[in-house]
């Protein structure tokens, strides 16, 4: 086991695909033995990444290039997206508000809600539907025709190069951009106001920055770093241990998208369990 | 069956009277019940072409990706080089695979990447950095030599199977490796381009020194090649000798090979 993880090649990934098959003869079917074998396996893969992001040398111009395809392409997506919620949330928010006659209250209560929660759960679900897929589908197109075997022979680590990089990148990107998906948001909800009462940028910014403090902002955009890196590294994982043939490439990206988005929520509820300690 | 293809070996031994660059003792490979590699004992010397001849399915590429460590043994001896492929550690395993090219059967080429930059990135992931000059004119010499140069720009989608076939070729040759591995190089080629790579292996074999495992069904071009042959049946070494030998064998199976 220890010999395991400390190998640090392609032939790795193989014993263990080897070793969860054995182990796998011995227990019957079921879905708890599947479960387990996953989760078995992610965690080996999560461990082998912690060692490799350490290990010199470095893929700076990597990073720097996934980064890019990561980070920069998916603006436009997530400020669309961003621009619709703050819209809509301050649309219909509206009359309840009226209702107990607290409307000035609104730019507060959207500001809250959007950086609090619905930026970074939205953006990061994007986030998965985009990049995790993305992800899945092109390292397990790349296992299917051994370009990372053909990467492991000519001397280069393929999960160092591929997989490290990727998750580095996803897990710098997805805070950005939901800063970005956040500011949005919040001008979409200025526009919103503006339909229906006349108030000043000025006026709808200074309120949101009054009710915005530490606790709103500090904790949500650390939450932030944990749903990149899981989205990342699930969207790695699926792919970079794709079944071998065509049909592994779509079970990668499906997987990709819908365990990075589980992992999303799941992390957000730890997420809200700890703040809320910290609070109270 | 074994007593018989070690006495082969030992006189091979005698009359090349060359360094052994890879060596086999008892290689074992299952995939669950599926057994695919029995008893392989097998021995490869500086500068010889080894071709293995067998039919599909018999364990040819499962043998070869076991010497570059993309499939892990089961059981058995493996030393590369003077060095016992499961005592390594990462590095030294990094290093070793530097020295062996491998052409895959399906050309593996990266299809993100243009034509040149699949040449360059072998030359790139070197531990001295490669000066700019060179790796352009290592690059076209590479395409010149399996006659791509025009496509240097393009894609691999872009490409036809042969030319494909051809880069993977260019890949794997351009960082000048100790050993090289040729899983089917010819297959999918035209008769004409089908001798040009094997005049191309030959090349290298001369002018580098190279030692080669090929594996092929291509006959022509094992006739042109082999400094010596190995007939595999079910995951064992059937029989060994140099073409002449194996092609007046008593054994049908292996005569079948060579009509
Ligand atoms: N990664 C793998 N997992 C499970 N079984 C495998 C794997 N690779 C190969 N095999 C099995 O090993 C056997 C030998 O396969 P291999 O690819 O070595 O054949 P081959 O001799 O190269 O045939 P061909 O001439 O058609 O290329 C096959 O039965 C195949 O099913
Ligand atoms: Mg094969």
């Amino acid at each position: 086991m220890d010999k395991m993880i400390s190998r640090s090649n392609q032939r790795e990934v193989r014993g263990i695909e080897n070793n969860t098959k054995q182990f796998s003869e011995t227990i019957p079917d079921s879905v708890f033995k599947k479960f387990f074998l996953e989760v078995y396996s992610l965690t080996i893969f999560t461990l082998r990444f912690f060692k490799e992001v350490i290990k010199p040398p470095y893929e700076f111009n990597e990073v720097i290039k996934q980064s890019f395809i990561i980070g920069y392409k998916s603006l436009s997506l997530v400020g669309i997206t961003g621009f619709i919620i703050g819209l809509v949330l301050t649309i219909q928010s509206r009359p309840t508000l009226v209702k107990f006659g607290a409307v000035s209250l609104l730019p507060a209560m959207v500001a809250v809600s959007i950086i609090r929660e619905i930026g970074p759960a939205i953006t990061a679900l994007i986030f998965a539907g985009k990049v995790g897929s993305g992800i899945g589908a092109e390292l397990a197109s790349m296992n299917v025709t051994e370009q990372i075997d053909a990467m492991s022979v000519s001397g280069t680590n393929p999960f160092k190069y591929l997989v490290v990089t990727r998750v580095f990148s996803a897990t710098l990107m997805l805070p950005l951009l939901v800063v970005f998906a956040d500011t949005i948001g919040l001008l979409g909800s200025f526009v919103g106001i503006n339909l229906k009462d006349k108030v000043s940028a000025y006026l709808f910014f200074s309120q949101v920055f009054q009710s915005l403090g530490f606790n709103d902002l500090f904790p949500a955009f650390i939450k932030t770093f944990f749903f990149g890196f899981a989205i990342g590294l699930i969207g790695s994982y699926k792919g970079y241990n794709s079944n071998k043939g065509t049909e592994g490439v779509g079970k990668a990206a499906n997987s990709a998208v819908v365990f990075g988005s589980l992992m999303v929520f799941i992390i957000d509820m730890i997420a809200v369990q700890i703040t809320s300690l910290f609070q109270s | 069956m074994a007593a018989n293809t070690s006495s082969i070996k030992i006189e091979h031994n005698k009359n090349q009277n060359n360094s052994v660059v890879v060596e086999m003792e008892h290689l074992k490979k299952s995939f669950g019940n599926n057994h695919v590699l029995h008893d392989i004992n097998l021995v490869i010397h500086k500068g010889e072409n080894l071709v293995i001849l067998g039919k599909s399915g018999t364990g040819k590429s499962v043998l070869i990706k076991c010497i570059v460590g993309l499939i892990d043994l089961d059981e058995g001896k493996l030393v590369i080089l003077g060095q016992n492929i499961s005592e390594l550690n990462d590095k030294e395993l990094i290093e070793i695979r530097k020295k062996i090219g491998f052409l895959f059967q399906s050309a593996a080429l990266y299809d993100s990447m243009t034509v040149r930059e699949n040449l360059e990135f072998p030359l790139r992931r070197q531990m001295n950095p490669v000066p700019k000059e060179t790796i352009d004119s290592l690059v076209k010499e590479a395409l010149q030599n399996v006659g791509l140069a025009d496509a240097i720009d393009m894609k691999p989608s872009e490409l036809s199977g042969g030319m494909r076939k051809r880069l993977g070729l260019a890949r794997t040759l351009i960082l000048k490796p100790e050993i090289m591995l040729y899983d089917e190089p010819t297959t999918g080629l035209d008769p004409i381009t089908s001798k040009e790579i094997c005049s191309l292996i030959l090349q290298v074999q001369e002018i580098y020194n190279t030692s080669s495992i090929i594996i092929t069904h291509d006959i022509e071009c094992a006739k042109l090649i082999a400094n010596r042959i190995i007939v595999m049946v079910d995951g064992k070494c059937a029989a060994e000798g140099s073409y002449a030998d194996l092609e007046n064998s008593s054994d049908t199976l292996v005569r079948s090979f060579f009509e």
